[in-house]
């Protein structure tokens, strides 16, 4: 065995065992770690006794308070909703229109659906609404299936060609795919959709309109409409403004007409309760109300 | 290096590499169509590569027997430039990984560069790849100069180490072709999952022959620690991998549990990877390269003993305190919370004894960046021992949980603590290897300090401010009674933090770099000059006959 030296510095005594030149130092435990081992310790012991801690087969020590994670959130949510209802529950009661009329009820709708949309419709409309390829933009206040609170809370609740039963359907058929229209027909009607909300065309588009005149009676006015203006019963868009789903250029548009679309909006019934629905729906209507 | 093996051992060498390579041509045969298939190609590729190497030098001779009154230290050598390649690789990831979440149009539209296939190259390559393999090759070093005995044979060594590497290379291929079992830190699949089983026993088992065959009575610290890395993480592994493969021709499994028990499997794996792989095998380094580079007896042999047995035993419970609030049964919760909350004192009585033995040493820590980096991490292990058992209690982990506070936690351990003592250890540990006085220039260490304590501190404090952020805008209620925030708005609120912390590990991986290339300039220098025998303070001190070195075989 190797002696014990003091080491010169701090005094102390080394245990006398070397490791290729390291040693260790005697000192005994310092108090403070002992102490603070003792309270944590005690703290331990004392939040077992109050709260569920050690297993006893199949069932636990339940702890003197009685403290149950379960219990104690169904409680919080139950607290939460009936603080909320000192509103929630006119909106689920009142009509759209009341509502509308009550700006202490729109107060709660604006602050409350905000969020609501951001977290559920964002990813595909925009936190604003505005939407983007693909999808509508819900501030311009050019509707597909409506812009009345019921029509909105409708498509809210089925979606649009989602996999709820009484989903809403929209079906722009492939003409150019699927051969009901010849491709010079197409390219006509293109022109003919393009020059309905007033854009520039390029000559040979300019030549083809009146013969697109003609297949877009023939072939899409049961549907949007004679002047384009769209109908609210079909989902079919009004092609006579500015707003684009899938774009106004003459690609885009070729496509639509080529390839068809089928926009797919998911049905929220089950998903949000009524009463958010009810509100979302307020709420969509705000987003083009504000504008203008 | 091979040149170094008895012809017994290369023969050994020969025979191993070709099983490997059998055993790629097999996965390659059976999992053919699928990513099994192409690990059976690299584990193949693997095999033969070694079995090339062993062979050009087979016909070298004979090793003199003077070697066998020297230790073995090649492995360690070989360990520390791959451990520092793991570095710059994995940090690359990780500076990667955090400028996705600030700019996401960075994964180049490519399946492989996607954010939940990098971020775990990411996380493998600097646990695995980093740390392991400075686990590694410090161990083999600590090892035989605190038991003055050689490594009982130069094969296993060698097993170890490489087979350690071809399972990370396995893990990090996979993840890019989207491989994964989905639980974090034990993403590889089953066929990885058992061949580190193979390797991990090995390496327990030549701890222990070198255990036994010691020149010392005492067993000192440093190998307690490291042998509570070795064995724990054999356990933790094995039971958390345990799954069935879906047919043998297939990369993908199915774990044994599920539910909430998969879930708690998980993080008492998960939290005691954390114990003892980030934290027990790491203070096996701390005590040894620490009082070595200060030149000062260990504070208190005592308060080593309770800290050693305290973080043992109470790590072990607080696996659960990562569930707070789930679906788990609540008195678990209260038992993770609880041994958190203890393991406080002993996590701290081994920051303070580390920072105690430097007690007539902090001239040196002021003037050696080196030994300035294993202060540092010391100070940071409390640091993160002390928010993780602050997060541990419930009250504060529902705020805390599923933020970036987390993260911010994780970097002032895994950067603070981890790296940093790996770093000082590594830099104590390359000049007395190559035999060289000193690092090539201890400038650059002094560059690198600052650069990973600065790039830490922008870490941990924008992770800390987006944190907490995060947490009180997810529970911020308006008039109304509802939530005042949607999730995106928080998602928008943390991109400051995020562009903050991709600079602080931009300013890291800058170091690892530094130290990357100070090492190798080392290596150059030490080729250069040819092999002085100077070994420094590293070599046994040899009072007396009676305590030569062990021989190896
Ligand atoms: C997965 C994407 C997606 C999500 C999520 C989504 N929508 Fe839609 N929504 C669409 C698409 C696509 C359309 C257009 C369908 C079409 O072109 O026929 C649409 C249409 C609508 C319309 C009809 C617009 C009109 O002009 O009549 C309303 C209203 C609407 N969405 C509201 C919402 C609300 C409110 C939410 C959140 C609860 C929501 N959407 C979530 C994709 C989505
Ligand atoms: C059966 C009813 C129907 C007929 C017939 C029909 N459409 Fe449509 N059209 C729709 C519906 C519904 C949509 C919206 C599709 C969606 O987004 O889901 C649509 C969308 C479009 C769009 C895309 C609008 C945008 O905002 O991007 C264009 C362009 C269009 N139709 C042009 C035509 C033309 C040209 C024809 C005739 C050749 C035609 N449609 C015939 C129902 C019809
Ligand atoms: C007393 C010691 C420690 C305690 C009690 C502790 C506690 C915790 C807690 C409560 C969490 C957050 C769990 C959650 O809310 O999801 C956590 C996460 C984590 N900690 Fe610690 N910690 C300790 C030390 C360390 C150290 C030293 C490291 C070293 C790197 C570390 C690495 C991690 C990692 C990697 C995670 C993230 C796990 C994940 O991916 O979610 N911890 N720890």
């Amino acid at each position: 065995m190797a002696e014990a030296t003091r080491d010169p510095v701090t005094g102390r005594e080394t245990t006398g065992h070397e490791w290729n030149g390291i040693e260790e130092l005697d000192t005994p435990i310092p108090r403070v770690v002992l102490f603070f081992l003792a309270a944590t310790t005690l703290f331990a012991i004392g939040y077992w006794l109050l709260m569920p801690a050690w297993p006893l087969g199949w069932t636990y020590t339940k702890g003197l308070l009685g403290n149950d994670q379960r219990e104690i959130v169904t409680r919080q949510v139950q607290d939460a909703a009936a603080e909320r209802a000192s509103w929630t529950s006119r909106i689920a009661k009142a009509s759209f229109a009341e509502i509308a009329a009550d700006p202490a009820l729109m107060r709660h709708v604006r602050d409350t659906g905000r969020t609501l949309f951001a977290d559920n419709c964002a990813v595909c409309h925009g936190t604003e609404g505005k939407g983007g390829p693909g999808f509508p933009n819900l501030a311009a206040g050019s509707w597909l299936w409506g812009g009345t609170p019921e029509a909105i809370a409708e498509t809210i609740r089925v979606g649009i060609n989602s996999t709820a039963k009484d989903t809403r359907t929209a079906q722009m058929m492939a003409f150019g795919r699927d051969g009901v229209l010849q491709r010079e027909q197409v390219l006509a009607v293109v022109s003919y959709v393009r020059s309905l909300s007033g854009q520039k065309l390029t000559e040979t588009e300019q030549a083809r309109v009146p013969a697109g005149k003609e297949v877009f009676a023939a072939n899409c006015a049961a549907c949007h409409g004679p002047e384009g203006k769209g109908m609210h019963d079909l989902g079919a868009p009004d092609l006579t403004d500015a707003h684009w789903i899938y774009g106004g250029d003459e690609q885009s548009v070729l496509n639509s007409v080529h390839g068809g679309r089928q926009g797919h909006m998911p049905s929220w019934e089950g998903r949000l309760s009524p009463t958010d629905i009810k509100l979302l729906a307020l709420y969509v209507g705000t987003l083009s109300g504000d504008r203008k | 290096m091979i040149a170094t093996l008895t012809v017994a051992e290369r023969q050994s060498a020969i025979a191993l590499s070709m099983l490997v390579a059998f055993f790629g041509l097999i996965m390659m045969i059976a999992g053919s169509g699928d990513v099994l298939g192409v690990h059976g190609v690299i584990v193949l590729l693997f095999g033969l590569g070694f079995l090339g190497l062993v062979m050009s030098k087979y016909f070298e001779p004979e090793p003199p027997q003077e070697r066998l009154t020297r230790y073995y230290d090649d492995p360690t050598k070989v360990g520390i430039v791959l451990s520092l390649g793991w570095a710059v690789v994995g940090m690359f990831f990780g500076v990667w990984v955090a400028a996705l979440l600030a700019w996401p149009d960075l994964t180049l539209d490519a399946g492989w560069a996607s954010f939940g296939r990098i971020r775990p190259v990411h996380t493998s390559g600097v646990i695995f790849g980093f740390g392991g393999n400075a686990l590694i090759a410090t161990s083999f070093h600590v090892l035989q100069r605190t038991t003055r005995a050689r490594l009982p044979d130069q094969v296993t060594p060698w097993f170890v180490l490489i087979g350690y590497n071809l399972f990370c290379v396995i893990a990090a291929s996979g993840y890019l072709m989207g491989v994964t079992q989905s639980k974090e830190y034990a993403e590889p699949e089953w066929y990885a999952d058992l061949w580190l089983v193979v390797v991990w026993v090995t390496y327990f088992l030549l701890y222990l022959r070198t255990l036994q065959r010691r020149k010392e009575p005492h067993i000192y610290v440093a190998n307690w620690y490291y042998m509570a890395f070795i064995l724990v993480v054999a356990v933790l592994h094995i039971v958390n991998n345990l799954a069935v493969p879906i047919s043998f021709g297939s990369a993908k499994s199915y774990s044994l549990f599920s539910g909430v028990q998969d879930a708690m499997t998980q993080w008492w794996y998960g939290h005691n990877a954390v114990a003892f792989f980030l934290t027990a095998g790491f203070l096996g380094m701390l005590y040894y390269y620490l009082p070595k580079r200060a030149g000062r007896p260990i504070f208190s042999y005592r308060l080593s003993i309770i800290s050693f047995w305290g973080i043992t035993f109470m790590y072990m419970w607080a696996g659960s305190h990562h569930l707070h609030y789930t679906a788990l049964p609540q008195w678990v919760q209260t038992l993770g919370m609880t041994f958190s909350v203890v393991l406080l004192v002993p996590s701290w009585a081994s920051a303070g004894n580390a920072l105690a033995t430097l007690n007539g040493a902090w001239d040196k820590v002021r003037d050696d960046a080196t030994l300035r980096f294993m202060m540092v991490a010391a100070v940071f292990y409390g640091l993160s021992t002390f928010e993780g058992s602050f997060m541990a209690i419930r009250a504060v982990n529902s705020l805390s949980h599923y933020t970036d506070w987390t993260v911010g936690h994780v970097h002032a351990g895994a950067l603070g603590w981890v790296a940093m003592i790996t770093f000082g250890s590594l830099y104590a540990l390359v000049p007395w290897m190559w035999k060289v006085e000193r690092i090539y220039s201890p400038k650059l260490v002094e560059v690198h300090f600052w650069l990973a304590l600065s790039g830490t501190i922008i870490y941990v404090f924008a992770m800390w401010n987006s944190g907490i952020i995060q947490g009180l805008m997810w529970r911020t209620y308006n008039d109304s009674g509802t939530l005042a925030f949607s999730f995106i708005e928080s998602v928008v609120a943390m991109r400051p933090y995020y562009i903050a912390r991709t600079v602080g590990g931009s300013l890291f991986l800058l170091g690892a770099i530094v130290a990357a290339y100070n090492v190798w300039m080392t290596i150059r220098m030490a080729r250069l000059r040819g092999v002085t025998e100077t070994g420094g303070t590293d070599e046994p001190v040899l009072p007396g006959a009676g305590a030569a070195l062990q021989p190896g075989e």
